[in-house]
């Protein structure tokens, strides 16, 4: 990806694009990215649930593990990560997580079996340290190949099936979390049916120098907008799912972030290949005795958002802090502020009321069952 | 009308000032989804943070222009904030205020000034 200019901000191949559709551009993750359109994050996210929206997230890391039998790579690979890699199946994608050594969450990830190699894509921000961690693990048994030359899009909504089987039919015969190349475009692209956005779509992998025609073809089409990180941001969190960095990070476990549906039983406690991943102690325990906290749904009585940051209490008056917001913001398709924090065990249940103390007063937050928006997905 | 540097607007109207933001300063902001108004008889001090306003992307504090006492605040702004989108120079006025120093009011800008401004 190419440098710009005096800011030294990283941009990526859709750019250019990106200015020309009047977004407003603004430093995310070492990259000059747009926060929003013209149209504005609200009907962008809007726009996204009814139709379909069109995200440029080519900031994120594309690396492909191969070189070896896919077997060995999964088996390498599971070393890594709480996952069953060795039970996913070709043209299957599955969630990750990298934890430390005393069970804390590194970072998040999507990892699919393409048949004769793992594609694995991580978040921006960790990219350089993860490809570094699978560097030092897996090499040289198994090479480790950080993706440069290729932009990653998403296409989100429900009509997003309709738009990219126009281009090519076989997206329609996909369902979620499969994965396969497609011809789109004239160009080999690695697509996935998922997302970030609680909604069906795809995510596609383009070569850099066919990324901008993809764009301009998937955006002729008058069901899709493209939509800027601000919109991406309020999507993920009505979906309920979690941006990494806020709500979780190396002083979060699995199992107090939720995210135990995503260690599948083969490498839990009295699973046939438990534990043999960093922090696998921990995480077990934490999994097996449960966890003293948890990250919850929240939602804030009235108008006001609350944001990340705010502290919760467990009463109106004195107190300790009992927990703090890790993601909030206003739910366009909720129609009201929204938030995602963590809370005592005690206070997760669905319908238990905290507070949040903003500027000076404490108002109501009500647990709610995740995701806030039903999921779309076409599994 | 005058404005501040703070992107509010202020225009006199009978022996009240009218007061709300540009709508420049409401594009910056994006959608607005939450305004915090002060409640009507409150005396409010030159530079204090009196409103609150939340957009999709950030909160934001608006302060007292000039020193005096906030007579009526805008109803409308409770169930539909976005007005502020919609209208920010009209409709989506904040609040009116009687001032008790407008003193002030000399240094802040003319709309022509106030472009300059912002460029």
């Amino acid at each position: 990806m190419g440098r710009q200019g005096m800011t030294d901000l990283r941009i990526t191949p859709l750019h250019g694009l990106h200015v020309e559709l009047g977004g407003k551009m603004v430093p995310f993750t070492g990259y000059d990215m747009p926060v929003q359109f013209p149209a504005g994050i609200m009907a962008e996210h809007t726009h996204t649930r009814t139709k379909a929206g069109l995200f440029d997230v080519s900031h994120m890391g594309q690396v492909i593990l191969g070189g070896a039998p896919v077997e060995q790579i999964a088996a390498a690979f599971e070393a890594l990560v709480p996952m069953n890699v060795l039970g996913l199946g070709e043209g299957r994608q599955r969630y990750g997580l990298f934890l430390n050594e005393t069970g804390g969450i590194l970072d998040d990830l999507m990892f699919a079996n393409r048949g004769d190699h793992l594609f694995v894509v991580v978040n921006a921000a960790c990219k350089e340290a993860d490809v570094a961690r699978m560097r030092a693990a897996l090499e040289p048994a198994i090479s480790v190949t950080y993706i440069e030359d290729r932009a990653l899009l998403a296409l989100q909504g429900p009509a997003a099936e309709a738009v990219l089987s126009s281009l090519n039919p076989a997206a329609a015969d996909m369902r979620f979390m499969d994965v396969a190349t497609l011809t789109l475009n004239g160009a080999e692209c690695w697509v996935s049916r998922s997302g970030y956005t609680g909604e069906d779509g795809y995510e596609i992998s383009v070569p850099a120098d066919a990324a901008v025609d993809l764009a301009r073809t998937l955006l002729a089409h008058g069901d899709v907008m493209p939509i800027g990180l601000g919109a991406r941001d309020s999507l993920r969190l009505e979906a309920g799912l979690c941006l990494y960095g806020h709500d979780i990070d190396t002083n979060t476990l699995p199992a107090e972030a939720g995210l135990i549906w995503a260690i599948q039983k083969a490498r839990r406690t009295g699973g046939e290949r438990a534990g043999g991943f960093p922090g696998a102690d921990a995480v077990l325990a934490q999994i097996d005795a449960g966890a003293e906290r948890k990250r919850v749904g929240l939602r804030p009585e009235g108008r006001a958002p609350m944001r990340e940051g705010v502290e919760i209490y467990a009463g109106t008056e004195g107190g300790e802090v009992i927990g703090r917001i890790t993601s909030g913001g206003f739910g366009p398709t909720v129609g009201g502020p929204v938030a995602m924090g963590y809370v005592p065990s005690d206070l997760s249940a669905p319908g238990t009321v905290v507070y949040g103390e903003l500027r000076g007063k404490r108002l109501p937050l009500t647990v709610t069952k995740l995701p806030f928006v039903a999921a779309g997905f076409k599994r | 009308m005058k404005y501040t540097e703070e992107h509010e607007w202020l225009l006199e109207e009978g022996d009240l000032m009218v007061v709300g933001i540009t709508a420049h300063a409401a594009e910056q902001l994006g959608d607005v989804v939450f305004v915090e108004l002060p409640e009507a008889g409150t005396t409010v001090t030159k530079d204090e943070e009196i409103v609150v306003i939340e957009s999709v992307k950030a909160a934001s504090d608006i302060l007292a222009p000039l020193d005096g006492e906030i007579v009526e605040v805008n109803p409308a702004l409770e169930d539909n904030p976005g007005l502020v989108n919609e209208d920010a120079t009209g409709a989506a006025w904040f609040f009116k205020m009687r001032v008790s120093d407008a003193a002030p009011l000399a240094d802040y800008m003319d709309e022509t000034a106030y472009n300059a401004f912002i460029g």
